[in-house]
């Protein structure tokens, strides 16, 4: 049969890539085989414009058990456990359903880790949306955060921190990270691996149906108008069969009866079991009319792309099969043999015992295309670089800033979010959602993992290099104020179009950043994905790179936490401030811009605050600690007191600024990297001053925690004094009064 | 003493339940499958939170169905302390051992946070260690914890004495404000007439360690392990 043009479009595929697939064939292909190369080298699953550049990322490290190119990382946390996790986007069905567009999301990346053997523990979401001024924008903002709720709350596994950030750039592109932990026996992590030939492969969970099937692959001779009309864009998620899936699967995986297990995620059964197979150096060979179906008359095409969720694919011991049927059948789960492990390397699928479709699994997985991208610095770079304080007037007075940033929808509570999300099943979670890093302990060991995603996407835009480093930068450091030593991260690469030089200048630049910063912190990259097409009618969502670090923590009774703990604590500063407010939420929110070059970062100077924080945490000298990011000093300084009923009073000494006037606001506002604010009881100040020296580090008794108001002054000049309460309703209220407007008036 | 924690498809606070008996409180604990149609030689059942089958039709109302349930029901006629948490609270509404039902938050939305809720009663297996009025500061976390009944019921409730928990502010004092979802009277768990069956929507197996922010939740099973060390409340086999 010969494939029309036409055809080939709407698979995706260019000719000479048509042309390749006929060389790895040796013939043509069917439209089945057709289907199967179509998903196997697509973006999503393929990564040909990002692996170029993903292998430059630094992988390994002596504690990494699994580095990229499994379903997730795994990283050595001590006791024969390991740290499992991984970080995956959901941000295209979030928009066209922002319900189970979110909800799947999670569902996905829950599936990711529990294939791996390990018992999923935490769930950690990065978040973009546009202004909430836009109705739309709410609709969506609520829909994702509900999906996520339904999901995780069913299932069981806490939400327990994230962040969201408010950007134009986002409107029409909201963007939809989920990060999900797990921890595992380390002798026992399973992989996704086909091999042993005659080893029976399983189907499991949730019956086949046409959802999600690739919309570039819908139309073809075997497919008439209705058939279209049925296929759902986004598919459904079921928390509650893939509750079963969980504990069904971690049980059978304690009978050592598996060879491996993959989830059915993009791509579904084509994905699983080409990659297992070519894991396994094996071939795997199904008959669909065995695969359990939600709708009659599927075809064999529909069947292998469907993504319908929750579904898993095992490959099961010889004369283990009965023992595993049984632990699904306990779940009401049916396991059903779909066919068996191969010796001759290829895919093979078969309708009723007639061969549908046959490739080598190496032509779908290692030898998919790999594209280097043209790329150019975008011609907007120098323009938005500039920034020039005079055309702006004068200043508005610091008080009226601070306010103004408190309510701005990105500095503000979070609360209207993860009061919806349960964080706290499991009776993990020590440090609550909305306080930096989420810290969980881990039962049976005395330790606890700190994790904390961040990325922000206005520094990527300025600069994508710094702006990159800048997101390791300050996820490190966040975990690092709880006390948690960075011990491996997974990333998330939310970019525009690849296709346009500028949008691959930026992703590049911004892997180069990234990977230049894990590997002065020494902090591997175990895996993650890669986003790209975030885009609305040719405008690009704001470049952004999130990053997962997870950091262990050896006493869990050591985390440190946000909130200042006692009146009378001193209160230091560690690191410098710098007129730097190139990118900030100041320029945002007071003048609408985001202009100038991102804060300076250096590294080693960055890896030596880190050493402080984890050291004064690990010897009990630091009782709180919060880092300084977007709102500079002045808000962090409010984030310590908020919820304690705790004010602060401190003095620091002025930044001088290039812009006369400007002194103050960049003193208060600047967002200027590797800073934090500490507190320490009265008689450990010269401890933790000992300790920044001996590294290096700069740090000043800057005032005492105290009081009702948030009070500063800048050599001895007041500034700012502002009374707690008013200062935290203006913070704890800004995202609910966009939904519950009666409540914040009253 | 030993725990029986039953395990529904979809109970996700089983785990949670069965540390704080073991690891926190020191007693043996035994998940219970809800196909099983024996509680074992059990001292005490904990009916756990979650979403039993998913809770896609109302919470709890498949669940009332398992095999496990008519051995719950039997423990309970003869007299075995029964907690119901959460989802658990849901269940027995729905197997009708407590009276009442469910509604959706007033929120219309999920809501996990600490709450306060005043101890009115400490005759039962799982208050009795409680100071008469004390205020506990214990986590919820659902989205149907909305209680309703007829108001001839609340009034057989009062009458009593069969409210064990009402949300209230730290005085002990029953206000709108400190009502999370809507509940009627602010209740927030009840016992049966015959006080050995206790349902609340709050999760004390989250509060037994400070360390998790509040170890006030502890109460309700130290109570439970000295009734049943005390010989109260056992269940007649």
């Amino acid at each position: 049969m010969t494939i029309a043009p036409d055809v080939l479009e709407r698979h995706g595929l260019k000719p000479d890539e048509y042309q390749r697939i006929v060389d790895a064939l040796k013939r043509e292909p069917t439209l089945t085989e057709l289907g199967i190369f179509s998903v196997m080298w697509s973006e999503h699953c393929s990564y040909k414009s990002s692996r170029v550049h993903l292998r430059t990322l630094p992988t390994t490290g002596p504690r990494v058990l699994q580095g990229p190119g499994e379903n997730a990382g795994a990283v050595d946390i001590g006791d024969g456990l390991a740290a499992v996790f991984k970080i995956e986007s959901h941000n295209h069905p979030s928009f066209i359903e922002p319900y189970q567009g979110a909800a799947t999301g999670v569902g996905g990346i829950i599936r990711d880790i529990f294939t791996m053997g390990a018992r999923p523990i935490a769930l950690l979401n990065s978040l973009r949306f546009g202004s909430l001024d836009d109705p739309l924008v709410r609709r969506t903002f609520a829909g994702v955060v509900a999906g996520i709720a339904g999901y995780g709350n069913s299932i069981g596994i806490p939400t327990v921190g994230g962040e969201v950030g408010f950007d134009e750039s986002y409107t029409g592109n909201p963007l939809v990270n989920v990060f999900c932990l797990g921890i595992a026996n380390a002798a026992d992590i399973i992989k996704g691996v086909a091999s042993g030939a005659g080893n029976a492969v399983y189907y499991v969970g949730a019956k086949t149906g046409r959802d999600g099937i690739h919309g570039a692959t819908m139309a073809s001779a075997e497919f008439d108008d209705k058939s279209a009309e049925k296929r759902p864009a986004v598919q459904v998620g079921d928390p509650f069969m893939e509750k079963l899936l969980l504990e069904a699967c971690l049980e059978v995986m304690k009978t050592d009866a598996l060879i491996g297990i993959q989830d059915m995620g993009a791509a579904g059964l084509t994905c699983s079991t080409s990659e297992m197979g070519s894991r396994g150096g094996a071939g795997v060979e199904i008959d669909v009319s065995l695969v359990p179906q939600r709708e009659s008359g599927m075809t064999p095409y529909e069947i292998m792309l469907s993504e319908s969720q929750e579904r898993m694919l095992m490959v099961v011991k010889r004369g283990r099969e009965a023992e595993v049927e049984q632990i699904f059948e306990k779940w009401d789960l049916h396991a059903v043999r779909v066919g068996e492990v191969t010796t001759d390397g290829k895919l093979r699928v078969k309708n009723r015992g007639e061969v549908v479709a046959e490739i080598p699994n190496g032509a779908l997985t290692d030898e998919a295309p790999v594209y280097r991208r043209p790329m150019v610095e975008p011609a907007y770079l120098k323009e938005v670089q500039q920034l020039s304080f005079g055309s702006l007037g004068k200043p508005a007075a610091p008080a009226e800033v601070f306010r103004r940033l408190l309510g701005s929808p990105t500095i503000a509570s979070k609360r209207w979010v993860y009061r919806q999300y349960d964080h706290m099943v499991r009776t993990n979670t020590l440090v609550m959602p909305g306080m930096g890093a989420g810290v969980v302990r881990v039962k049976g060991t005395n330790r606890a993992l700190a994790m904390s995603v961040d990325c922000n996407g206005r520094f990527v835009y300025l600069d994508p290099f710094v702006g990159a480093q800048l997101a390791v930068a300050e996820a490190a450091r966040n975990v690092a104020c709880a006390g948690g030593v960075p011990i491996g991260a997974t990333n998330c690469l939310n970019f525009g179009n690849p296709e346009r030089p500028e949008i691959m200048w930026q992703f590049a630049k911004a892997v180069e950043g990234m990977g230049a910063a894990c590997r002065t912190l020494g902090i591997p990259i175990t895996g993650g994905n890669v986003s790209l097409y975030n885009e609305t009618d040719g405008r690009g969502v704001l470049p952004t790179p999130v990053l997962g670090v997870v950091g262990l923590i050896e006493e869990a009774d050591t985390v440190v936490r946000r909130a200042f703990q006692a009146a009378g604590d001193v209160v230091i500063m560690l690191g410098d401030t710098r007129d730097e407010l190139g990118g900030s939420e100041y320029l945002k929110v007071m003048h609408g811009l985001i202009r100038g070059v991102p804060p300076a970062l250096d590294l080693g100077r960055e890896a030596a605050l880190h050493r402080v924080l984890i050291e004064g945490a690990a010897t009990g000298i630091i009782r709180s600690a919060q880092d300084c990011s977007e709102g500079g000093f002045a808000v962090t300084l409010t984030e310590c007191c908020i919820g304690t009923g705790l004010g602060a009073d401190v003095e620091l000494p002025g930044v001088a600024s290039a812009t006369p006037g400007l002194g103050d606001i960049a003193t208060l506002f600047s967002e200027s990297a590797s800073r934090v604010i500490v507190s320490v009881a009265a008689g450990r100040e010269a401890d933790l001053l000992g300790l920044a020296a001996r590294e290096g580090v700069s740090a000043r008794r800057i005032g005492l925690v105290g009081g009702s108001g948030i009070r500063v002054a800048i050599d001895g000049r007041r500034v700012l004094d502002e009374p707690l309460n008013e200062a935290e309703q203006t913070w704890a209220t800004a995202i609910e009064r966009y939904f519950e407007p009666a409540r914040a008036i009253a | 003493m030993k725990f029986a924690v039953v395990v529904f498809p979809g109970s996700n606070c089983d785990h949670d339940a069965h540390y704080a008996a073991t690891h926190v409180l020191g007693q043996q604990a035994e998940y219970v499958w809800h196909k099983d149609t024996s509680l074992g030689n059990a001292d005490a059942v904990i009916l756990p939170g979650g979403f039993a089958h998913g809770d896609y039709l109302r919470t709890g109302a498949i669940a009332r169905f398992s095999p496990v349930m008519t051995a719950v029901r039997k423990f309970a006629d003869a007299g075995g302390p029964v907690l119901g948490i959460c989802n658990g609270f849901q269940v027995l509404l729905e197997a009708g051992m407590l009276p009442g039902a469910m509604l959706r938050n007033r929120s219309v939305k999920f809501q996990c946070e600490h709450v306060l809720i005043k101890t009115e009663q400490t005759d039962t297996p799982f208050t009795l260690a409680c100071r008469p009025g004390q205020v506990l500061r214990i986590p919820i976390a659902h989205g149907e914890g909305n209680y309703y009944a007829e108001p001839d019921v609340v009034a057989r409730l009062d009458k009593n004495r069969q409210v064990v928990f009402r949300y209230t502010n730290a005085d002990g004092v029953e206000t709108e404000d400190a009502n999370p979802n809507g509940s009627v009277s602010n209740i927030a768990g009840l016992c049966n007439e015959r006080r050995n069956v206790v349902g609340l929507m709050p999760h004390p197996e989250r509060a037994c360690e400070l360390a998790l922010g509040s170890s006030d939740g502890r109460v309700l099973f130290d109570s439970v392990v000295r009734a049943v060390t005390q010989g109260a409340f056992a269940a007649a086999r």
